[in-house]
């Protein structure tokens, strides 16, 4: 029969074939890096995540940059004048920037890539980290024309920008992402497909050669970049990878040289790691809490959410569970940024926290109602859940139902207030308390707690039109004591600490910071 | 025979369309929305994109609207991999999917084969009961534990194979193996018992009283009616297999499309879900009718008009 012969024959050659175009492979890159997840945009105005920011850090130059510690350095912009009341601020651009293309970059170019992020059609899910520019609000709503944005370039090499208030933090705020520059003619040539490899025009340190869906990025040297010395690698990979074993795998045999994630790190095997010198643990500015939704009771009452705050005992939760040595946390704000000290939370209390739920109605949780206490579904929140609900218990006397939802069911549960009480995480966007405290102000999309206080949003309203940094960041503790000490609309458990996995003797330019930047720029071989 | 193989095509187009529609809907059904992260959008900007991707109006429109783009061939964007189509990310990653997926088929073919004819050939003997333990082992290991043991005793123990990745040869052994070994387990046993049955058959004890050996009457008469149950199971097991797995593709990084069934349900990313779900429908659909065309082949009892 001539199937016998002929399906062999042709499942041989379909196999040969795919073999061939599928296992086509570039020699091994400079340096191969585990980035997390596959990215999923690569364009500056509508990626939201700190995976894709790292690989736009290398593609894009803002105004400013960070360096290998986190810190705002000048980037495109050589030098800038702030106006005495602190609202305007004049940015001289290199006259040596080019994009990638070979075309020359242009303050207009920063002009067009901030008004797109803020136009309401470009959808970006971080257009409010320009509203501090004058007018960028009542642009992003079409309630004024992109003329009155406070936008000006008075010549090819100056970018002026009107701020409503005085932001201290504004250049270093023209780092992040959203603030990077796009090329125009090829946005607009084409369309959402621009940052497609054989399109994207960029003015990083480096460029896209290549983009393999779920596999990798591949970025190699800008040779139109202004200091080509800052590039000193000729290609860099980074792989989409994200359980934590197969990085750590790709790792150990030398695969991948950088694990720039603490989720790519097997959190089983932290005891192991810590002590080895390739592994780099460092603070981070990200905060794992618990929200009450304040509409509903039993927390509608002040006095129930302060004792459960005091029942928790976060101690053992960093001892039992996430082992990292994560610090507690007293504040929402995590310590380390510069000249800000958050306030004091609340000690570990059983016996307040018991005396203020009798007063409250409930003597050794007599009589309190069924509540729950929302996670999305992960083993580390569970574990988290399941001691907290365990410390409630025995000091509170309070049953406390878990209730687990996958991702989009979980966030939805959340805006609609659908919940008792939640589990959350905040990472900072940039190094000021404001990342942090602007989520509680009245009616705030990132409030997701029902909360709202006149006294906390009037301190946080103050502390913007503050042009005295030290005044103002005493203006924004005081903001945060109301929130953990004296409204407790959430509870911070931890914050969290990153991780880098590297080879020390290898690789230079890596140092664990704050922001957990690592601008693939900075490294290089030793 | 080509009318019934198009009288079969003809009827997959339903099908496959009905399976779409009700992915569709299901995803859509679901609470929570696909352009919700954990920092919360404006309701304004989340109508814009709504409409943006046609996913504004009731729910009998949008999926009529998907429909009919379907069927002019244009199966969507993806929703969260932004400036994407559903059609370029199934282009790129389903023939990672298709190489590993065939080279693990025919392993478990071309292991679960001989396996179960040899254990039929020492039917009750220590052989065969070790062979059946064997069987049951492969097919009770979830893939979640094989692939990292896996990893584990030829990527560290015995540094021979890449532990993840893709892109070279070698890095397609261990993926491979650890795709096909649970369905090793069952080719083997369904040829075994197909074997014993046909076996114990009147016409193969005509043919050993004619004389026939053994062997000839194993291979040549017995395999061919004995393989029958082993082909309608290789049909959804081709279909199944070529469309990958989310843990060995998560385990070995593998960027196949396997990945995207369940993250595409995870992130509501309803036009790559339905994509990917028509694709392992067409597939299934395919394979289902070569499984039949090869049953009429093999057995002349049935006739494919029937």
């Amino acid at each position: 029969m001539t199937f016998r012969r002929g399906i062999p024959g042709l499942t041989g050659l379909l196999l040969a074939t795919s073999l061939l175009t599928s296992c086509q492979s570039r020699p091994r890159a400079d340096l191969v890096i585990c980035n997390g997840a596959e990215p999923q945009t690569l364009d500056p105005a509508l990626v939201s995540g700190q995976l894709e920011g790292r690989i736009c850090s290398a593609l894009y130059e803002g105004l400013t940059r960070r360096d290998a510690r986190g810190k705002s350095v000048p980037a495109a912009a050589e030098k800038w004048e702030i106006s005495p009341d602190g609202k305007i601020y004049t940015f001289h651009l290199r006259p040596d920037l080019r994009w990638s293309n070979g075309e020359p970059v242009t303050s207009h170019d920063y002009r067009f890539s901030w008004l797109r992020a803020l136009q309401p059609s470009t959808a970006s899910p971080y257009a409010e980290i320009l509203f501090g520019i004058q007018n960028a609000e009542a642009f992003h709503q079409g309630k004024l024309p992109a003329d009155s944005v406070g936008l000006e370039t008075p010549d090819l090499h100056t970018l002026r920008v009107r701020l409503t208030h005085p932001l201290p933090y504004f250049p270093s705020l023209t780092s992040f992402t959203t603030y990077l520059p796009v090329h125009q003619a090829t946005v607009e040539k084409y369309g959402d497909r621009w940052t497609q490899p054989n399109s994207w025009v960029g003015n990083g340190p480096y460029r896209l050669l290549d983009w393999k869906i779920n596999d990798r990025v591949s970025l190699e040297k800008n040779p139109s970049y202004h200091s080509p010395k800052r590039a000193q690698l000729q290609r860099i990979d980074a792989l989409a990878v994200t359980r934590a074993s197969t990085a750590f795998n790709l790792y150990s045999t030398g695969q991948a040289d950088l694990l720039l994630d603490k989720g790519l790190v097997p959190s089983l095997m932290l005891p192991q790691l810590r002590g080895r010198s390739d592994f780099h643990p460092g603070p981070l500015l990200a905060t794992y809490f618990y929200r009450f939704n304040v509409t509903r009771p039993p927390f509608q009452d002040v006095r129930v959410r302060r004792a459960f705050a005091l029942a928790i005992d976060k101690e053992s939760i960093i001892e039992k569970i996430t082992r990292g040595n994560e610090p507690v946390a007293q504040a929402l704000t995590p310590r380390g940024i510069a000249d800000y000290n958050p306030p004091e939370g609340l000690p570990y209390d059983p016996t307040t926290a018991q005396g203020l739920l009798k007063l409250a109605g409930f003597p050794q949780g007599k009589g309190f109602p069924r509540v729950s206490l929302l996670y999305n579904k992960s083993e580390l929140n569970e574990q988290i859940a399941v001691e907290i609900q365990a410390q409630w218990k025995q000091v509170l006397g309070v049953e406390v139902e878990l209730r687990n939802q996958e991702w989009a069911t979980y966030l939805r549960s959340l805006d609609e207030l659908d919940f008792d009480i939640a589990r959350s995480s905040w990472v900072g966007d940039y190094d000021d308390p404001n990342t942090f405290l602007d989520c509680f102000v009245t009616g705030r999309g990132n409030n997701r707690t029902g909360w709202s206080d006149p006294t906390y949003d009037s301190l946080l309203n103050r502390a913007l039109a503050e042009p005295n940094a030290a005044r103002r960041l005493k203006l924004l503790a005081e903001a945060e004591t109301i929130l953990v000490t004296q409204a407790f609309p959430i509870i911070p458990l931890y914050h969290f600490v990153g991780c880098l996995m590297f080879d020390p003797n290898r690789w230079t330019g890596l140092y664990p910071n704050l922001l957990d930047e690592h601008p693939f720029s900075e490294i290089s071989p030793r | 025979m080509i009318s019934f193989l198009l009288r079969r095509l003809l009827s997959s187009i339903p099908v496959a369309l009905l399976v779409i529609v009700v992915c569709f809907l299901l995803v859509r059904l679901a609470p929570g929305s696909p352009f919700s992260s954990e920092r919360a959008l404006d309701p304004a900007t989340q109508q814009m994109l709504e409409s943006k991707y046609g996913l504004s109006g009731s729910l009998p429109e949008q999926s009529l609207r998907y429909l009919g783009n379907v069927l002019r061939g244009d199966l969507g964007d993806s929703l969260k991999f932004r400036g994407r189509t559903v059609l370029e990310i199934i282009g790129q990653s389903l023939p990672r999917s298709l190489l590993l997926g065939s080279i693990a088929f025919l392993l478990a073919l071309g292991l679960g084969v001989p396996l179960g004819a040899w254990a039929a050939a020492r039917n009750g003997k220590t052989a065969d009961k070790w062979l059946n333990g064997f069987a049951l082992l492969t097919l009770s290991i979830p893939t979640f534990v094989l692939a990292p043991v896996a990893v584990l005793c030829f990527s560290f123990a015995l540094p021979l194979l890449p532990p993840a990745g893709w892109g070279t040869p070698l890095q397609l052994v261990l993926p491979s193996i650890c795709l096909a070994l649970p369905f090793v387990g069952v080719c083997a046993r369904l040829t075994r018992s197909g074997l014993l049955e046909t076996i114990g058959a009147d016409f193969i004890r005509t043919g050993r009283a004619k004389g026939v050996s053994e062997k000839t009457l194993v291979l040549l008469h017995a395999l061919r009616p004995a393989v029958l149950p082993l082909v309608a199971y290789a049909g959804p097991l081709a279909a199944s297999i070529l469309t990958g797995s989310l843990v060995i593709e998560e385990v070995f990084a593998i960027p196949g499309i396997g990945q995207f069934f369940v993250s595409g349900v995870m992130n509501r990313d309803v036009f790559l879900v339905s994509g990917v779900v028509l694709i392992y429908c067409l597939l299934l659909l395919f394979f289902n009718l070569i499984a039949d065309w090869l049953t009429a082949i093999l057995d002349p009892r049935i006739r494919l008009q029937s």
